[in-house]
């Protein structure tokens, strides 16, 4: 399976990430060789296999969702300790609209 | 205390020592502290040390001490955390420039517990970014130097903390695992590494890259230790939905149980390819299991081939999601040079992740995008089921299965790092139990001529880990970890 450079660049676009453009040829050798390696998986028939979508055992009947009580929270002062800049309370990002 | 005294400890020895006057928790801190810290330059395993946390814990054991409190099972005792495992007000990078400065505001339920039995924590373990790599060559802070062979790798992606259990640093440590990043460490270092059942240990603080298969883990330079430490963190948290209500069993009561008559199946798949000094010392570590009375039968598990495939497609997908939160706006990094929000977020990723994490993140998001959904990642789910159904259907005709942890010893540094697809496939012996979710863990079984240690991989039932550590404590006392 071949992968364009094009399609890197639009998968990138996709995930929100800035390639250069040697990473971008880079990706399209590597990614089109590890999913040639995953076509193998069509070797299987799979069509009456439920897809596990986690892992399951067996196990007793539990009740999963906890009561609805007030509890500690972090303040929003630790909450925004790591953030690259903050202020009144809030994330700030760059400005969003235009006027 | 001499170096060589705190290189050896154990659990047992540590609690003896506090208990006998020997030393105080503060003095063994200290002490353990100061030999970690100038043994660290030879390996690269600890990213930080937490000094002033470490005393603070030993000071609550020896006043428990001397109230004539009950300080713990692990009272006392010298602790790694892997650096994925958050820790509240200890810096925690996952090994990428991306959270360098990255100070948790509160601590996974693994490291409360382990602190609530006495634990000390010296400090922070290297790894893979992300935990994303096999060789711990992927951490933005160098690698890792594997203590028994200085020129190659640990393993990975929890390689500092196999490392430093190895090297003495710390008596036990805390390691993750998502497709073998603790049982292939463990194995290239010669220490014992668990990946308990998935659900068994909270998942809570430790940060995510493939959550359908993270796991957190003990790593020990022996089969009790581990045990102990996985007593101390396993059991349910209202934390995290995922963690299992199974009661938590006494394993340590049950350690020393019978194994003759047990049945322990071999999977043909995982042997046939096997001709590597490897498979020797693993012949010989079976050859331990009959003589201990073990049946060993030959079993199939014919799903093994695609297991590999099915995994990178999940674990991908997943991360690809998970790894979409550090996007500049919360935590620490953001690119200097973005006009726009859109420009901001695709800087700080390009110029935070390393090229593990950015081709993770990139094949994640290609096998879910419109159109291949189908084909790769609902695909590999239902492969996820035939290959946890190859592992239930063996469990009906045996108790155990024993395998190899890895196709072979310690590499060299740098010698796999440029094609990505042969390091995934040396991941083989490994995923297939995370897919499946069942214990699983890894016990030194000799040594190549070389000296490199080789580990034999044992997995049980789903939260049968009381069978995994009788069946790996019997191999051990028989001398199966120095054969």
């Amino acid at each position: 399976m071949k992968i364009s450079e094009d399609e890197v660049r639009y998968v990138a676009d996709l995930a929100n990430l800035r390639l250069t453009e040697q990473e971008v040829a880079r990706m399209s050798a590597e990614l089109g060789a590890i999913l040639t390696y995953m076509d193998k998986l069509n070797e299987l028939d799979t069509r009456e296999v439920e897809p596990m979508a986690q892992v399951l055992y067996e196990a007793e009947e539990t009740a999963t969702l906890r009561e609805d009580r007030e509890g500690a929270t972090l303040g929003s002062e630790a909450a925004l300790a790591n953030a690259p800049l903050a202020g009144a309370g809030h994330f700030k990002v760059p400005k969003v609209i235009e006027r | 205390m001499t170096a060589a005294e705190i290189r050896s400890l154990t659990v047992e020895q540590v609690r003896q020592g506090l208990t006998a006057g020997r030393f105080s928790a503060v003095e063994l801190a200290e002490a353990a502290l100061a030999f970690a810290q100038a043994e660290n330059p030879k390996t690269n395993a600890y990213l930080h040390f937490c000094p002033e946390r470490a005393l603070e814990a030993a000071r609550r054991v020896d006043e428990k001490l001397a109230a004539g409190e009950d300080p713990g099972p692990l009272a006392g005792v010298p602790v790694a955390v892997k650096d994925v495992i958050l820790t509240k007000g200890v810096r925690t990078s996952c090994g990428s420039r991306l959270l360098e400065r990255y100070v948790p505001p509160y601590d996974a339920t693994a490291v409360i517990r382990l602190e609530q039995a006495g634990g000390v924590i010296l400090g922070k373990t290297n790894c893979d970014e992300f935990a994303m790599g096999s060789s711990n060559e992927n951490s933005a802070f160098g690698p890792v130097r594997n203590p028994v062979a200085p020129d190659r790798v640990p393993g990975g992606s929890s390689g500092g903390s196999a490392a430093v259990v190895a090297q003495g640093t710390a008596v036990v440590a805390l390691g993750s695992d998502t497709g073998g990043s603790i049982r292939q460490p463990a194995s290239f270092c010669g220490v014992v590494g668990v990946t308990p059942t998935y659900g068994r240990v909270s998942r809570y603080g430790l940060v995510a890259f493939a959550s359908s298969l993270d796991h957190i883990g003990p790593f020990a330079r022996n089969v009790r230790d581990a045990a102990l430490l996985l007593q101390v963190i396993a059991g349910r948290d209202p934390m995290d939905s995922t963690s299992a209500f199974a009661p938590v069993p006494d394993y340590l009561a049950m350690l020393d149980g019978e194994v003759g008559g047990l049945k322990v199946g071999l999977p043909r798949e995982y042997f046939k390819d096997l001709t590597s000094e490897s498979g020797e010392c693993i012949s010989r570590g079976i050859e331990t299991l009959k003589r201990l009375g073990c049946q060993i039968r030959e079993i199939s598990l014919p799903h093994t081939d695609y297991a590999i495939a099915c995994y990178y497609i999940i674990c991908t997908a997943e991360a690809s999601s998970n790894l979409a939160r550090y996007d500049g706006v919360r935590y620490t990094r953001r690119s200097a040079h973005s006009e726009t929000l859109s420009d901001m977020y695709r800087n700080s990723r390009g110029e935070g992740f390393g090229a593990e994490c950015k081709r993770r993140i990139m094949l994640g998001t290609y096998v879910l995008s419109a159109g291949y959904y189908d084909a790769y990642y609902l695909k590999a789910q239902k492969v996820r089921t035939l290959i946890a159904r190859d592992f239930s259907e063996a469990f009906r005709e045996v108790d155990a299965i024993v395998t190899p942890v890895s196709p072979f010893p310690a590499f060299k540094l740098g010698e796999k790092i440029a094609d990505p697809l042969a390091m995934y496939l040396s991941d083989i012996y490994t995923i297939t139990g995370s897919l499946a979710g069942i214990p699983c863990m890894s016990v030194p079984c000799g040594r190549t001529r070389q000296g490199l240690p080789v580990g034999m991989q044992i997995l049980t039932r789903h939260f049968d880990e009381t069978g995994m550590f009788r069946l790996a404590h019997a191999f051990e006392q028989a001398g199966g970890f120095d054969l």
